[in-house]
């Protein structure tokens, strides 16, 4: 719901543009201003405990270097300091003061400030992913420069260990947050009947705790950044630079942001849906993002657990991981239950999306329902028993091994019913080719290649040698941008048309989606046969016998890296060309609710409360339409599916 | 206690009193207390994985040896733990009072839970000072860090508390809009049911 400013008049000026910038410039501000006012405090802390302010200190383990204190308080202060900036003291904490609270501008300001509506938050979070996607693209365009000959001297180890890290945890907050954050928040209320999430002030505090993030990634490099991959194993995450800090700190910030935006979307689904939505007719990427609210709901606090342990070993010298006691073991435990979870906290939104898409487009009831919500359900339900078995080789207790074996390969189960569900969706369908059901089905024939190559891992013998492999870089790009990245490819060419009111360019999409594909395959899977030869993970450069395949890849990987081009290209045309196609309401003839009003839905979403009669996929049984706007019995002439 | 129906149960009586009564409008339709108590539910239920997390850490460091003999102070802690239960029971006088409307018991009942905490606080002050174990032995580790995340949550919930009590001042809350206070209450008897389920068992009893 967005507020017209209260108190001020209403606008007869057009605002400047600068002033539409104003939360996020004072955010700045008043986060440096925050960040003095931090290392202030720390320092004064330090003063009055006797230890000398800047010098390190001796303490448990050694010496505690005084900057990481300092740094730690001041990112607090700093954060809460932007937090207060970018609007949430007008918008809440006066609130909290017992004042009057402000609502936010009405026009194209409310982009850039702490708006409620989850239509403008869904469009905030899309927009910063695709930067961060982009920029963590041009990371991994480097790591292949400079894999593509062994022995190469582009960077350093160092370096190349820093930029492998950064990618790899700017791509696994891609994974988190771009389908559910996205499409999640925009979408989830539509397709549900509701005018907004449960929470609205709630979910811009979500999208808004993500700038720290990655600003503090950034940030971090000046401390010298952190070279422990995005897993950040202890011990090395114990004594490497400080920029290691910071990552902690900024991890912990969007484990908040997710945990927040997980309980959002259960109470709104499990309390916002509109008369008539039982559970049976709920659309299945409703579902999907349900089951990823709830892993995200209650796992992500062991990350966040795991990365204050790391945090506390180093500023308040206490012994986790370090010292005569320190035992790193736990560390990989407390950060793999989180972890395995989180891979699912990734692909869920994007199954759930890949059926949609198949369903709409396939014209066809989407095959097995029930048990694709069965296969959900079951995959919350088996993920939190499965962390082990990325901790093989790790030492762990050997009565561990065959459990945990049999826990993982038990996932097959659910993950093959969800992949029933696609094909029978598509079998005998009359199959829509345009670019969104190109990338679902995509992400279908990706996501095979992807999970039938965990069975290999999740077997104790073939693990033993695949581990820290090539094989599991391989593995897990299939199933994060073959899987989910392909999913919010199809999401973005499905639902554009509805967010913006604008056609995107077919021709272009197609362009785009081809080269992906064949270019994506053409990276990845040389990688299996380069690990199963030996090629280590995470390392710089490797045997000269795997010099050609790693040419292969990183050419590959450009052209790959240079499809996104194609992407930019059609978004930008489509929406500042005056020749691009408008876009009518339901340009897929599609069934569910969002697609029964207008592109883009107007503020309040409908135009009164929808009723929900039938299912969202019976397409071709000349069944009841999926919901009729007015009042319950409706008469046909009333219904405008 | 209060139990939540069933979701899927009150949203068939929410569809079938809406088919009955033709409501149009679709704000008043969905209920807020419920949305913002299933809120706050989740919310402490996701917290309390924290504690499940470092009471993990804490056996895996130390196993289920207890701190040697002397190392805690089991009388302070049992002071310390009927402290915060007395907290607690202020803060649902709080609850209560603002219920029937009384305004002056409910601010008394909000300020004298919040004192109680600071005593607290100040109790885990003492501890951390005499302690004799070194905060890098697994004890030590999972004796600071759990009592620390502890204390963490008690600065927010006394945040919490002294906001609603200001609110309460400032002419706000009344018998059927009290959700603020409740909210804060709730999260406070949250805080010491964590005390007294995870942080104290784990650390003074085992
Ligand atoms: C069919 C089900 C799957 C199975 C059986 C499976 C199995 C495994 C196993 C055993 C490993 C550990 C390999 C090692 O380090 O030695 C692994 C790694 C990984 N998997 Fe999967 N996986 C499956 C699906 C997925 C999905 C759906 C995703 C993500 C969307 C995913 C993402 C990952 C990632 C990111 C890693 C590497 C983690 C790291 O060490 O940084 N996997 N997988
Ligand atoms: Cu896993």
């Amino acid at each position: 719901m967005t507020i017209a400013a209260a108190g001020t008049p209403p606008a007869t000026r057009r605002p400047s543009a600068i002033r539409g910038f104003f939360p996020i410039l004072r955010g700045l501000l008043f986060a440096v201003i925050g960040g003095l006012i931090g290392a202030g405090i720390a320092i004064a802390i330090r003063s009055a405990m006797g230890v000398d302010p800047f010098d390190r200190t001796p303490s448990a383990n050694g010496t505690i270097p005084s900057t990481e204190q300092i740094v730690t308080v001041a990112f607090i202060v700093a954060a809460l300091g932007w937090l207060l900036g970018v609007g949430f003291w007008e918008s809440t904490v006066r609130g909290w003061l017992g004042y009057q609270i402000k609502g936010v501008p009405t026009d194209w300001r409310r982009y850039l400030t702490v708006s409620e509506d989850h239509k403008v938050i869904g469009i905030q979070y899309l927009a910063t992913f695709i930067v961060v996607l982009l920029i963590a693209g041009l990371g991994a365009m480097t790591m292949r420069a400079q894999l593509s000959q062994p022995g190469n001297t582009l960077l350093s180890p160092d370096t190349y260990n820093r930029i492998m890290s950064f990618h790899g945890i700017a791509m696994v907050s891609v994974a988190v947050a771009s389908v559910m954050g996205s499409f999640g928040n925009y979408f989830v209320p539509i397709m549900i009947g509701a005018r907004d999430m449960a929470f609205p002030r709630l979910n811009s505090l979500s999208f808004w705790l993500v700038p720290i993030v990655i600003v503090s990634l950034f940030l971090s490099q000046l401390l010298g950044g952190w070279d422990s991959g995005w897993t950040a194993y202890p011990p090395l995450s114990v004594k490497n630079a400080s920029g290691q800090i910071m990552f902690n700190l900024a991890i912990i910030v969007f484990g908040l942001s997710s945990i927040l935006g997980g309980i959002n979307f259960i109470v709104t689904i499990v309390k916002m849906r509109a008369p008539g939505m039982s559970w049976g007719r709920v659309p299945i990427f409703v579902w999907s993002v349900f089951s990823a609210a709830i892993l995200a709901t209650f796992f992500t606090q062991f990350f966040a657990a795991s990365l204050t342990m790391v945090l506390l070993d180093r500023i308040a010298g206490t012994g986790f991981f370090v010292g005569q006691g320190g035992a790193p073991l736990l560390y990989e435990h407390t950060f793999w239950f989180y972890s395995h979870p989180a891979v699912y906290i990734f692909v869920l939104p994007g199954f759930g999306m890949a059926l949609e898409v198949l369903a709409h487009l396939s014209r066809k009831p989407l095959f097995a329902y029930r048990w694709a919500v069965a296969a959900f359900i079951g995959i919350v339900g088996l993920s939190g028993i499965v962390w082990a078995h990325h901790m093989f080789v790790s030492g762990m207790p050997n009565a561990l091994l065959g459990p945990f074996l049999v826990t993982t390969e038990l996932i097959s189960i659910p993950t093959g019913l969800i992949f029933l569900s696609a094909l029978g969706t598509i079998w005998m369908g009359r199959l829509w080719l345009t670019t969104p059901m190109l990338f679902a089905l995509g992400f279908v024939f990706n996501f095979v290649i992807g999970g039938v190559t965990g069975i290999f891992l999740a077997d104790v013998p073939t693990d033993v040698s695949l581990h820290d492999t090539y094989f599991v870089v391989a593995h897990f790009h299939y199933t994060i941008i073959g899987g989910e990245i392909f999913a919010l490819f199809a999401a973005f060419y499905f639902w554009f048309p509805k967010m913006t009111g604008r056609m995107l360019s077919e021709r272009l999409g197609k362009i785009n989606f081809w080269i992906m594909f064949i270019f994506f395959n053409l990276t990845f899977l040389p990688m299996f046969w380069a690990g199963l030869h030996g090629m280590n993970r995470r390392i710089a450069t490797y045997q000269n016998d795997l010099a050609n395949v790693n040419l292969f890849i990183s050419i590959s990987a450009w052209i790959l890296g240079s499809s996104f081009l194609v992407f930019v290209i059609n978004v930008l045309w489509s929406l500042l060309s005056k020749r691009a196609a408008r876009a009518e309401a339901n340009p897929w003839k599609a069934r569910t609710l969002e697609w029964l009003v207008s592109s883009p839905p107007p503020v309040e979403n409908f135009p009164s409360t929808p009723i929900v009669v039938g299912s969202p996929y019976g397409y071709g049984t000349g069944g009841r339409p999926h919901a009729v706007f007015g009042l319950a019995g409706a008469s046909d002439e009333e219904v405008t599916a | 206690m209060t139990t939540m129906p069933l979701a899927a149960e009150e949203h068939e009586l929410r569809v079938a009193h809406h088919e009955e009564s033709h409501v149009a409008h679709h704000e008043e339709e969905h209920d807020r207390a419920g949305i913002n108590r299933m809120g706050l539910w989740l919310f402490m239920a996701s917290e309390s994985m924290l504690f499940f997390a470092m009471a993990a850490a804490r056996l895996y460091l130390n196993g289920f040896n207890g701190p040697d003999k002397g190392e805690v102070n089991i009388g302070l802690g049992l002071v310390l733990t009927v402290i915060l239960l007395a907290s607690s029971w202020l803060g649902y006088q709080a609850t209560g009072a603002i219920e029937r409307g009384n305004r002056r018991r409910a601010m008394t009942a909000l300020l004298l839970a919040s004192l109680l905490g600071i005593v607290f606080i100040g109790g885990v002050a003492v501890e951390w000072r005499t302690a004799e174990f070194s905060q890098n032995s697994p004890f030590g580790t999972a004796f600071f860090s759990m009592t620390g995340l502890h204390v963490f949550h008690l600065v927010t919930g006394l945040i919490g508390l002294l906001l609603a009590a200001n609110l309460l001042r400032r002419g706000q809350f009344g018998p059927g809009d009290h959700w603020g206070i409740t909210a804060v209450v709730r999260y406070w008897t949250f805080v010491d049911v964590m005390w007294l389920a995870i942080v104290f068992p784990m650390l003074y009893l085992l």
